[in-house]
Formats: C-alpha cells, sequence, structure tokens
C-alpha cells in the first residue's frame, strides 16, 4: 500500500493521526493502558519511543488509574505528560480526573468514544466522555483525523496557557474516526514548536521552591479554589479562538474555535452535532439545499467550556432545532440537548426543538437517517404548533417506549 | 544527598523536613516519616494517599513537609512516584529521590496493585508502608494488615466475635516475590535498624520498599509515651520482625527474644484487652508457625 502522498501528506488513521500529533508535541512522559479502540495511538507512540523518534519516557501502568495517577506525578514536576483511553478505562480513570483538574495539571489525553458496559460494546458512542462532562477537563470532539491531529497539538497551548492550567481530553468516536484512513497533512516539526513553547508552569514542584501540591482545605478555602478552576475553564474560551487563529495562521487549517456552524445564516432548520457524525450531516445539509430546503448545522467543537454565546449566535433566529445526541442521560434525555436548551432558554424567542438519540452502541447513522431528523424538526414547526410532539426521538431504533 | 558514612541518632542532621504538622501525640506514623526525610534529604519528592499523615500533613495553608510531597489518590502512590520519577528523569533531575509513605490499608488493599506495577517495572522511587494496622485516619477500621483478634470500629469484639478474624497478610513477602531490588521491614522501636534500612534504599538502583511497624496511640488504646517501647516489644515477642530481602535473598535482622512477653504484650493495648487465653492461643501459635517457616528458610 502507498501511504506516502507527498512530503507531509500520509494516508492514516485518526489513532495515527493523534499519535503523530503527540509526537510533535514533544511530551516528556506518556503513560498508557491498552484499550479497544484507543490501542493503536499507544502503539504507535511505544514504537516511537523505541526508535528513538520520541524523547518521552514511556510507563508502562497496570491500569488507567495508573495511568492517570502516573500523568499526574509527571505534571507535578514540571513534565509535559499524555495518555489515552476510552470507554470503561475512562471510567476507571474517573477520580484521577477529578483530581488532575482539581490539582491545574494540564495533561493531555485522547479518548477513544466508546461505548459503555452493560452490555458489552466496543462500538462507538460518547456515553463514555458525556459522563465526565463535570470532571473539569476541556473537552474537544474533532470530525475527522487531521482535526485530530491539529487538535492534540492545540490541547497542549491551550491547556498550559497560564490563564488555563486545565487538562485537555480530545475526543474521536471510535472506529468511525480510530479505525478509518484519511489523508492528513503533516505539519513540520519546527513550525510546531514555534507554535508550541516548552512547557512552563509556576504550579510544579521544584528544587529551587520546594512546594506541597494536592492538598486539603477547610470550609473557609475550598470554595474559591473551585471558582478559580471554573473561572480559568470559562477564560480558556478566549484562549481556544487565539491558539486557534494562531494555528490558522501558522498551518493554514483553523476550526472556528468553540463550535464550527454550515450554512446557519439564513437556515430555517438546524441540527447541532459533535464529533464524526458531523461530516455526514454536511452531505445531508448539501442534498437538502439543492432541494431548497434551508437546513443548517452546528458543530459542537468543545463541549466544556461550553459555546453558550456562540451557539445563541449562530442558531438565534431559526425555527427549530435539532439535536443529535449519541448518548441518553437515562431517565431525562441526551446531555448535548439538556446543555444546549438551557444555553437557548436565555434567548426571548421560543425554539421548537427536538432530541434525536442516535448511535448507540455503535449502531449507523445514514445520510438519509439524517435528512429525516430536518423532515422532523420541519413537521414539528408547521404541525406541531398546535399539538405537542415528541421532545425525544429515537432514530434507527427497533423497538418503541409506548408513549 | 545520603552521605555514605553510617546515619545515626547522634549524627543525624538537626534539620526537620516534617513538622507542625497534626498527628497525635506518639504518633508512629509521624516518627516513621520524620526519620526517613532526615535521611533522604532535601532533594526528595514525596507522594503520599488518603491517610494519617496526609491529613495531617498537608491543611492548607500551613503545608508540613519543607521538601517537595504531594498527596496522591488513594490506590495510585505507586503510579504517582512513577510518574514523578519519570517526569523528573525527563527533565534531568536524576540526583533526587522519590518516596511514597502511605499507611497499611493504602499499601497492602486499595495501593497494592499500583505498588505492584511500580515495582515491576523497576522504577527507581522508594515505597515506605507505615503500619499501624488499621484505617486510623477514618477512625480506626480493619485493613488487611490489622492482625487476628484486633478490636476495631469494623471487626468489634462481641459475644460472636473476638476482633478481627484473619491474620495480618503477608505483604512483605508478596513485595518480594516481585523479586524487588531491596526490601526490608523495620520498627519504630528499632530506630538504628531502621536508619540503616533507610539508608540503603537511598542507595538501590531499583525500587525499594521498607514495611515499617508503627504504633498508634489513639487507635491501639495505649499510652503515648509507650509508643517507642511497645513497638519495640512487638519485635521482641515475634508479632512482628526485623528482616531484608535483597539479591533475591532473604535476611532476619534480629531472632526472636522474648516470646514469652506476648500475652502480656498484647493486653497492654485497649485493641487486644477483650482477648480470651483460646484467642491468644491462636495468636500464639500463628506466631510459632511464621517464625518457624522464616528460620527454615531465611535463618
Amino acid at each position: 500500500m502507498k501511504t506516502q502522498m507527498s512530503k507531509q501528506k500520509v494516508f492514516i488513521s485518526g489513532d495515527e493521526a493523534v499519535a503523530l500529533g503527540v509526537r510533535l508535541a514533544r511530551p516528556h512522559v506518556i503513560s498508557a493502558y491498552p484499550i479497544t479502540p484507543q490501542t493503536i495511538v499507544v502503539e504507535r507512540l511505544s514504537e516511537m519511543v523505541e526508535d528513538g523518534s520520541l524523547k518521552a519516557r514511556y510507563i508502562h501502568v497496570e491500569s488507567e488509574h495508573s495511568a492517570m495517577s502516573a500523568a499526574m506525578g509527571a505534571s507535578a514536576v514540571g513534565a509535559r505528560a499524555f495518555t489515552a483511553t476510552s470507554s470503561q478505562g475512562l471510567l476507571y480513570m474517573a477520580e484521577g480526573m477529578h483530581y488532575a483538574s482539581g490539582g491545574r495539571m494540564p495533561i493531555v489525553m485522547m479518548n477513544a468514544n466508546r461505548s459503555l458496559a452493560l452490555p458489552w460494546s466496543i462500538f462507538g458512542d460518547h456515553r463514555d466522555s458525556l459522563s465526565m462532562l463535570d470532571s473539569g477537563w476541556i473537552q474537544v470532539y474533532v470530525e475527522d483525523a487531521q482535526e485530530a491531529l491539529d487538535m492534540t497539538i492545540q490541547a497542549f497551548r491551550i491547556a498550559e496557557d497560564a490563564a488555563v492550567l486545565t487538562p485537555f481530553m480530545i475526543n474521536l468516536d471510535g472506529f468511525i474516526l480510530t479505525h478509518t484512513y484519511e489523508i492528513v497533512d503533516i505539519p513540520d516539526q519546527s513550525k510546531v514548536d514555534s507554535f508550541l513553547p516548552v512547557f512552563k508552569t509556576p504550579n510544579k514542584m521544584s528544587l529551587e521552591k520546594p512546594k506541597s501540591m494536592g492538598f486539603s482545605t477547610s470550609p473557609a478555602d475550598n470554595m474559591e479554589f473551585k471558582y478559580q478552576q471554573h473561572k480559568a475553564m470559562l477564560d480558556a474560551k478566549d484562549i481556544i479562538h487565539s491558539v486557534d487563529n494562531k494555528f490558522g495562521e501558522i498551518f493554514g487549517r483553523s476550526y472556528g474555535g468553540m463550535l464550527d456552524s454550515y450554512y446557519c445564516e439564513d437556515a430555517d432548520y438546524v441540527l447541532v452535532t459533535a464529533g464524526s457524525v458531523t461530516g455526514t450531516a454536511r452531505i445531508a445539509v448539501d442534498n437538502l439545499r439543492s432541494r431548497g430546503i434551508k437546513a443548517g448545522l452546528i458543530k459542537l467543537r468543545y463541549l466544556r467550556p461550553f459555546p453558550d454565546e456562540e451557539l445563541r449566535a449562530a442558531a438565534g433566529d431559526v425555527k427549530a432545532i435539532g439535536v443529535l445526541d449519541k448518548d441518553i442521560s437515562f431517565g431525562y434525555e441526551g446531555t448535548i440537548f439538556t446543555n444546549v436548551n438551557s444555553a437557548l432558554a436565555h434567548l426571548s424567542i421560543r425554539h421548537v426543538s427536538i432530541n434525536f438519540i442516535a448511535g448507540l452502541g455503535g449502531r449507523d447513522i445514514s445520510i438519509k437517517d439524517i435528512e429525516g431528523i430536518y423532515q422532523d424538526l420541519e413537521e414539528a414547526v408547521t404541525v406541531g404548533k398546535d399539538k405537542s410532539f415528541a421532545k425525544v426521538r429515537y432514530v434507527n431504533m427497533g423497538v418503541e417506549i409506548d408513549g | 544527598m545520603v552521605d555514605i558514612k553510617k546515619i545515626t541518632a547522634k549524627n543525624m542532621t538537626d534539620k526537620e523536613f516534617f513538622f507542625g504538622h497534626k498527628a497525635c501525640a506518639g504518633c508512629g506514623g509521624s516518627l516513621a516519616v520524620r526519620l526517613a526525610m532526615k535521611v533522604f534529604g532535601e532533594k526528595t519528592f514525596a507522594a503520599l494517599p488518603a491517610g494519617c499523615m496526609s491529613a495531617v500533613g498537608f491543611i492548607f495553608p500551613q503545608m508540613a513537609f519543607l521538601n517537595n510531597a504531594i498527596i496522591s489518590t488513594f490506590p495510585g502512590t505507586g503510579s504517582m512516584l512513577s510518574g514523578m520519577r519519570a517526569g523528573l528523569d525527563a527533565l534531568g533531575f536524576h540526583d533526587t529521590h522519590v518516596v511514597g509513605f502511605a499507611g497499611d490499608g493504602g499499601t497492602a488493599d486499595i495501593g497494592l496493585q499500583a505498588l505492584s506495577g511500580a515495582i515491576d517495572r523497576r522504577d527507581r522511587i522508594i515505597y515506605i508502608c507505615y503500619d499501624n494496622e488499621a484505617y486510623m485516619n477514618t477512625g480506626v477500621q480493619k485493613s488487611g494488615l490489622t492482625p487476628y483478634g484486633t478490636k476495631t470500629t469494623t471487626s468489634p469484639a462481641g459475644k460472636n466475635l473476638s476482633g478481627a478474624v484473619t491474620h495480618k497478610k503477608n505483604l512483605f513477602e508478596i513485595i518480594a516475590a516481585h523479586d524487588i531490588a531491596y526490601a526490608a521491614t523495620a520498627s519504630v522501636g528499632y530506630p538504628q535498624d531502621y536508619l540503616n534500612k533507610l539508608s540503603k534504599a537511598a542507595r538501590v538502583k531499583g525500587t525499594s520498599y521498607i514495611h515499617i511497624y508503627a504504633t498508634c496511640p489513639t487507635g491501639w488504646g495505649i499510652s503515648t509515651e509507650t509508643s517507642v517501647s511497645l513497638a519495640k516489644e512487638a519485635v521482641d515477642c515475634g508479632l512482628w520482625y526485623l528482616a531484608e530481602y535483597e539479591n533475591s535473598t532473604f535476611k532476619i535482622n534480629r531472632k526472636l527474644t522474648k516470646p514469652e512477653l506476648l500475652k502480656e504484650h498484647l493486653l497492654k493495648q485497649g485493641r487486644f484487652k477483650h482477648l480470651k487465653d483460646e484467642d491468644i492461643k491462636v495468636i500464639e501459635s500463628e506466631r510459632d508457625r511464621k517464625w518457624a517457616q522464616m528460620m527454615e528458610k531465611w535463618g
């Protein structure tokens, strides 16, 4: 197979794109435990460490809990640390995730989005990362392998910014992105070096200024620490925008910062997505536009911090909004839907908004499915004005819940 | 850094590295940390999981360690130490010590997996388990290192049970079974032996582990001034032992000298006051079995 397209262009999977991005970011320490569909990332990184093309310490930890714990140890002494996981592994890290964000350790992690047991499934949905939405990590969801690589580099710069100092999770849809091959442009190492300076943080142990970290607080102090943590995450929005712009200047690619909108300017019906399904939705929008339907699309790139203002600006004037969730918060609705509605509630107009639960456990979402979603939105506006309509709908499901 | 000269109570540094903390009077654990830090010195990066020493030493804004220190997650001491070692090595700080101080529960129970991983990787870290034989920080609950017959808040002594129904997990040999570079047991009652072992651990190229028997007046129901003498007596009557494992070989550092003290030793402690003669027989026979085995294999 001919993988070398040109000097910079290669034909690689999403996992390999992340590994190449990590190498370009020059971490000091990598600690990781294998789990499908993340494995290729750590296999490639191990090879890079072995062949000397990546000068990092690779720690073969005995669990994901230890992967996060070791990354925290490395970060605490001022080293740049990377880890990667998925699904059950992410949940096994849960304690460490809150710990790392509370400790303001700018660790970067790749998560291969995968369903959670039970029932077991190695295939993709967003229930793993969304269950960690409140863990204090920046969460970005990428659409393709190129964005995966570029965001791996941006992640370190954003996380390590002195105003942010917050860990960063890059989410790739399991198999759909992790194992699908695409042509990816590999940035020049010297350009990456100038974009991403050597890691420096005041928040570390040192021989000159010994420090106690990970301390405990009384009720008299705790809230101030939590507020600072929250403020740093909110402040990260500006950094996310400026880093994305700077990346665009140097590498010729930028992604719109907090979200990316597609044909939203004059749209009547907008679908909100996250991750790889956005690519499918773009084609659906093209098809609908060719038939005269004013369809638009919003790709939420970041879910934390949440792009509430950006969402209101992009979707303020539409007739109906659909939210595609590859997850469900049992007993309520999709988590992204809840977040989107919360942002829209600050507008004076009330939108028709419908939640479309799709793709759980890796179920296919076709162009036709998404065209059907836009049809539902249209019907809800025209028919649903006088009638109640189902707010939460299930795409491509074989059984129905009697209403 | 470590002086090759033998460190003793007479010549050890006056400098304190762990002070102003809120440990109970007579705390064996804090003594173990204090002595260790005097041997390891200021170029030490310490990690302590949830437990007594982290609870009493890191209360914002009063930090008790003079050197660099961090509280790790409860299960993650071993792996956090590995990450610190890797980070320091990557940044060129080779001339440093990375040391963990964890309690018996944090080591033998919840932290065992991460510790096993660190030893398996041969990471150059020092792990010190201060064993006060129960979860003391949370209020004296039974751990895997709580000995038979101990009354704790989760192994109460009553009509049906005489406290804990199992013997101490054999952690020293579990650690040694990794073929670790250096492992030792110690007691706060035998400080010179402990200092010797700390000095050895500081020079080891790979992983080292010291398991120190650390009395707890609060949890054991003993008076504070007997903390050191009871830790000594526990070794003398054979409920604890001083041993080493290096070059794949076990060695006993001190023979069983006063086996007859056992009953008296136990009944001095509030946690054992309820024991009946038949319970003490169980403890005695387990001690004898253990010592016979150690003498045969390592003596």
